[in-house]
């Protein structure tokens, strides 16, 4: 187990630098610094030299990479270039709303996803089936600004039921009424943008296994549908979570566009922000939490995945 | 009969891909020819008309916040939609397949290791925030966004190609080939890559639809195409002012209209070919 628990680490390690390195070179190729941007009122080439030496942007890229890396490793991702606050800080306070907003999201979707695809294998061709296939049609097809345009129209101008931006209604401190009526429309989006994929893969996968022979055991010692679906359902889990954490990328992203469009303070607003200012040391630090993140799952579930199944572990260590 | 029929065949039995490739044809021509045909000028404001017009006999769309044809706008920026939908997708192709072909060929070599290690890095990250950062700091030409979706989407691709290399290598026909003593690469050419390379043509037709919507959302969100160009995105934008969201639908209901419908398509194409291409799909037509 040790010896497969290395060889994924020995695989996420490499692929984490890239990242980083990937993203700090993607900056690295803007023309202009953000030392141009206040350049404006901020006067003279003189200014600008002092401002890029101490924000260390006349260094070479390789050098501030390492510099960068430095940092992170003793905990210190750097200040905002903007605001001068630490971006921990900065990021600290952002995760929790992201959280909420793309775990709700998640939540509903695989609450229905999962239940919508099994009934869609059970009885393919039916209702169900085509309301599946609907679905997941509309959640390939409609991008989601389009969703959250369409949602916020018949919600919020229509029907005059659900606010249609930030977290709280402004002035009030907040309670948890108010934050459900502020969230339902923007984890609806990132539920129906990420139920698509869901939805298709339990189908795919419950068809294959209500194909196996314990299944027409089950069906053949008398037992009923729910029951025998219970026992394909079991069976399919595993390709279907996988599903959920390969696509944590994808809802990330995708939350990252729903959070901009209705002003939620997440961590996507937040790295829109400061994009658009050019706030490296922001955007770097977002970067790696998403990172982090993406990876720390994958790795649980290869773990969960050796664990559960001894010729998966088996397997990697000999190759 | 049916055993017979070949893929063609199959592909033309699905009535919903026959469907789909109508309608991108139809899309197609009418964003190439229409607005010639009618003499329409996208960026020529129209004093008569006024800013905001509402749909008229001259202006079926109205016209915008400086007195454009939308209509003449909706086409154009068609054009860009669909160009940027289909070069991006071409370019993912084109560094994907060789990636992929490279690296399963050279199984357990370094290429293998960098490339399948470099798609890892891709696809743990998400494209639209790279996509973002790219597009906004190098600039939003329609050239740069086609390069950076493209570039971006070439893991998936890979992954495939990659996945069939290794087993069409194992064929005995390549084994003849390599036996042979032919070149590596006059073998990959000639005998890996046509077997290979099938399952591809069934996810093109949907990179192309991811490489709209995310053109379609990197213009929404105003780092995308920018005026006087437009994309069907860049049309839906005016949507973030609340007077033409609420009370002037036509302007930013039929961009958002045309990508559901092309998304859509694209997807009806793909599993179309998916199916005709792969008999194992195949579950025959509808009766």
């Amino acid at each position: 187990m040790i010896r497969y628990i290395r060889k994924r680490l020995a695989t996420a390690v490499p692929v984490f630098f890239g990242i980083t390195i990937l993203v700090f070179l993607c900056l690295d190729l803007a023309p202009g610094t953000i030392a141009d941007l206040g350049g404006e009122e901020g006067g003279s080439a003189g200014n600008q030299a002092i401002l890029e030496e101490r924000l260390g942007l006349d260094k070479p890229l390789p050098q501030r990479y390492l510099v960068w890396l430095g940092g992170l490793l003793r905990g210190d991702l750097g200040d905002s270039w903007q605001t001068g606050r630490s971006v921990s800080e900065s990021i600290a306070q952002r995760v929790g709303p992201s959280l909420i907003l793309t775990g709700t999201g998640v939540a509903l979707a695989v609450l229905l996803a999962i239940p919508l695809g099994a009934a869609a294998a059970w009885r393919p061709g039916s209702g169900w089936d085509k309301a599946a296939s609907v679905c997941s049609m509309v959640s390939f097809g409609v991008p989601g600004f389009l969703l959250s345009l369409a949602g916020v129209y018949v919600f919020s101008v229509v029907l005059g039921w659900l606010p249609s931006a930030r977290m709280y209604t402004a002035g009030t401190s907040g309670t948890l009424g108010d934050l459900m009526c502020h969230l339902i429309l923007p984890a609806g989006v990132v539920c129906v943008s990420s139920m698509g994929e869901l939805v298709r893969q339990t189908r795919s996968a419950c068809l294959e296994t209500l194909g196996e022979d314990y299944i027409r055991t089950a069906r053949a010692k008398g037992l009923g549908e729910l029951a025998v679906m219970r026992h394909a359902l079991r069976g399919s889990l595993l390709p279907v979570l996988t599903t959920v954490l390969s696509h944590i990328p994808h809802i990330i992203g995708g939350s990252v566009v729903v959070e901009r469009i209705f002003g939620w303070p997440g961590m996507g607003s937040l790295l829109f922000s400061a994009i658009s200012s050019r706030d490296f040391g922001i955007v770097m630090g977002v970067t790696v939490v998403i990172a982090l993140t993406v990876l720390g799952t994958n790795l649980a579930l290869d773990l969960l995945y050796g664990l559960a199944d001894p010729r998966v572990r088996r397997e990697e260590a000999d190759r | 009969m049916r055993g017979s029929m070949g893929p063609l065949g199959r592909f033309l039995r699905d009535r919903r891909a026959v469907a789909g490739l109508v309608i991108l044809a139809v899309e197609t021509l009418a964003v190439l020819l229409l607005p010639a045909l009618f003499g329409l000028a996208p960026n020529l404001t129209d004093a008569a008309a006024g800013f905001w017009a509402p749909p008229s006999a001259s202006h079926w769309l109205g016209t915008d916040d400086v007195g454009r044809d939308v209509l003449a706008r909706l086409l154009c920026g068609g054009r860009v939609s669909l160009l940027v939908g289909f070069s991006a997708a071409g370019i993912s192709l084109g560094v994907g397949v060789p990636l992929g072909l490279l690296a399963g060929w050279r199984q357990g070599s370094k290429w293998e290791y960098g490339i399948m290690r470099l798609a890892d890095v891709f696809q743990s990250f998400p494209s639209i925030v790279l996509v973002l950062c790219l597009v906004s700091l190098v600039g939003a030409s329609v050239w740069n966004i086609v390069a950076v979706i493209g570039l971006l989407g070439w893991t998936g691709i890979a992954r495939l190609v990659y996945a069939n290399t290794l087993t069409v290598r194992e064929r005995e026909y390549a084994l003849a080939a390599r036996a042979l003593g032919g070149r590596w690469t006059t073998i990959l050419r000639r005998n890996v890559l046509p077997n290979a390379v099938g399952p591809v043509w069934a996810v093109l037709p949907l990179r192309v639809g991811r490489a709209i919507l995310s053109e379609s959302s990197l213009s929404f969100l105003g780092v995308g195409i920018r005026t006087p160009q437009a994309s069907w995105g860049s049309l839906i934008q005016y949507a973030t002012n609340t007077a033409v969201f609420v009370g002037r639908p036509w302007i930013w209901v039929p961009p958002a209209v045309c990508i559901v419908v092309t998304v859509v398509s694209l997807q009806w194409v793909g599993d179309g070919l998916r199916n005709a291409l792969d008999p194992r799909f195949y579950i025959g037509p509808k009766t």
